[in-house]
């Protein structure tokens, strides 16, 4: 994933607040925020770690209290699809039972969907992975609509970005549906649409994300 | 309580035809020599259960040793169990898949003689919810709705720990993932350790199960080159030399062999 993918994640997490992330990108970009501008970030794993060093009072088991008990403020996941609503696929493109691929399955994906505050999305941006419906919901995001989540009695408000190597899409609270807010400097909204399996709704201004400093690549390497 | 025996006397012991077998662990606690050991036993029809089965149980559902996997997560590089699932080479595998939440509620049940486990979230709004194995039931105080997951009670436990003492208790570094949740619902429980000492020092941050959740305590080289209780587990992802040989029907095969030999 982009320095700049990681980057604009890393900046969507707040100072002070209780973060869990997944191995590899969604790990990095929070540890990022906390290198360069979130001190006090908390960054559980969904493998059971507080901040990658195994505590006592840490399993698998304590991080879903945590999620259950609305104690973690915001979730960082990777996703293999999206859709136009923000639900995350990472368990089968194609059919369940005759997949054409076979991805890594939910893991903790599902009640970080649930339970975190807010959940940020990281992928990609490739036409075959934002598509209309996901394959398979794996991770609800706004399922179909704006009361959909509340009616199901999940606690967090679910997806609020999609980070991708072009830009940050964000729902629409009026429909729910993912609008494209920001691009990545250089990034034409054009080349956004051309990459999105919907008619992408595009908002009236456009930001462009600051590009990375040197602090935060140098983060970055470091790890 | 539990015996000190060697490896391959503990699984031709306790690993059986049908049984049900997990094997919990990430990072350097993954139970690879007690795998290999299931793997010389040649058992058929397993099903196994991991919260993320990794190399282990690539490895023994690439040999047709397993009917059904019951797993939260397959990390890329897992070959032999995709090739399963795919195109049935070299055996049709059966799957229930369920979230890192429900492994634990299950397991945790299973554990605490319940029936059932509930979680609030993890399945609510998904589409596992319909491919899985579940029930929805209603809190009898607050009337919310919740999912009811069915105990684990697994055959075997085979776990990978740092240290035993004579007595056969156990020092679980690094980690936790669920080995303790693992070890606790099962019927009879295998333990791997790296060295057993006439007495365990108290440790922070480790977890101790008293010998008598322990059925055997089998000695094996070090999983890992210190076990390091820091060790990122992020690192774990497969490495990729076993998704070189785990690519490769052939190349898996005459692995199998040589383990085997």
């Amino acid at each position: 994933m982009s320095d700049q993918m990681l980057v604009t994640a890393a900046r969507l997490l707040a100072d002070g607040e209780v973060c869990v992330a997944g191995c590899g990108a969604a790990r990095r970009a929070a540890r990022l925020a906390r290198a360069v501008h979130a001190p006090g970030l908390t960054v559980l794993g969904d493998d059971g770690t507080v901040d990658g060093v195994p505590a006592a009072t840490a399993g698998v088991a304590d991080t879903t209290y945590w999620l259950q008990g609305g104690r973690v403020d915001v979730g960082v996941l990777v996703a293999d699809q999206v859709d136009a609503f923000g639900n995350v696929n990472t368990t089968v493109l194609g059919e369940y039972d005759e997949p054409t691929t076979r991805l890594a399955g939910v893991g903790a994906a599902a009640e970080i969907a649930a339970g975190a505050g807010r959940v940020v999305v990281l992928l990609p941006h490739r036409l075959s992975a934002f598509v209309v419906r996901v394959d398979f919901v794996t991770a609800p995001g706004a399922l179909a609509g704006p009361l959909d989540r509340a009616q199901l009695g999940l606690r967090g408000v679910g997806t609020v970005a999609v980070v991708t190597d072009l830009g940050i899409l964000r729902p629409d609270p009026a429909t729910a549906e993912l609008v494209l807010t920001d691009v990545h400097p250089g990034v034409s909204v054009d080349r956004v649409r051309a990459e999105t399996g919907w008619p992408l709704e595009v908002a009236d201004e456009v930001g462009v994300t600051e590009p990375a400093t040197a602090e935060e690549v140098a983060a970055l390497r470091a790890g | 309580m539990a015996t000190i025996s060697p490896l391959a006397d503990a699984v031709d012991a306790l690993v059986h035809d049908g049984a049900e077998i997990a094997l919990e662990g990430l990072g350097a606690s993954v139970p690879a020599a007690a795998a290999h050991a299931i793997l010389r036993r040649r058992p058929r029809d397993l099903t196994l259960v991991g919260t993320a089965p990794g190399p282990a149980g690539d490895q023994l559902v690439g040999a047709g040793c397993v009917r059904k996997l019951v797993f939260s997560r397959l990390d890329p590089g897992l070959h032999r169990i995709r090739d399963a699932l795919v195109t049935g080479w070299p055996a049709p595998l059966e799957i229930e898949e369920h979230t890192q939440a429900g492994m634990a509620a299950r397991y945790v049940a299973g554990a605490s003689g319940l029936p059932f486990g509930t979680v609030r979230d993890g399945y609510t709004g998904t589409d596992l919810a319909a491919v899985t194995h579940l029930a929805t039931v209603r809190c009898p105080f607050t009337g919310a709705e919740l999912t009811a997951l069915p105990a684990l009670r697994p055959d075997l436990a085979v776990v990978h720990a740092q240290r035993a003492d004579r007595a056969g208790n156990v020092q679980l570094r690094g980690v936790p993932g669920l080995r303790k949740e693992a070890v606790l619902a099962a019927r009879r429980a295998l333990v791997t350790v790296e060295e057993v000492v006439d007495e365990l020092e108290p440790e922070h941050g480790a977890v101790v199960l008293p010998a008598f959740t322990v059925t055997r305590i089998a000695v094996v080289p070090a999983a890992a080159p210190d076990g390091d209780p820091r060790a990122d587990p992020c690192d774990d992802t497969v490495g990729r030399s076993w998704a070189g040989v785990s690519g490769d029907r052939a190349r898996f095969t005459s692995w199998l062999e040589g383990i085997r030999a």
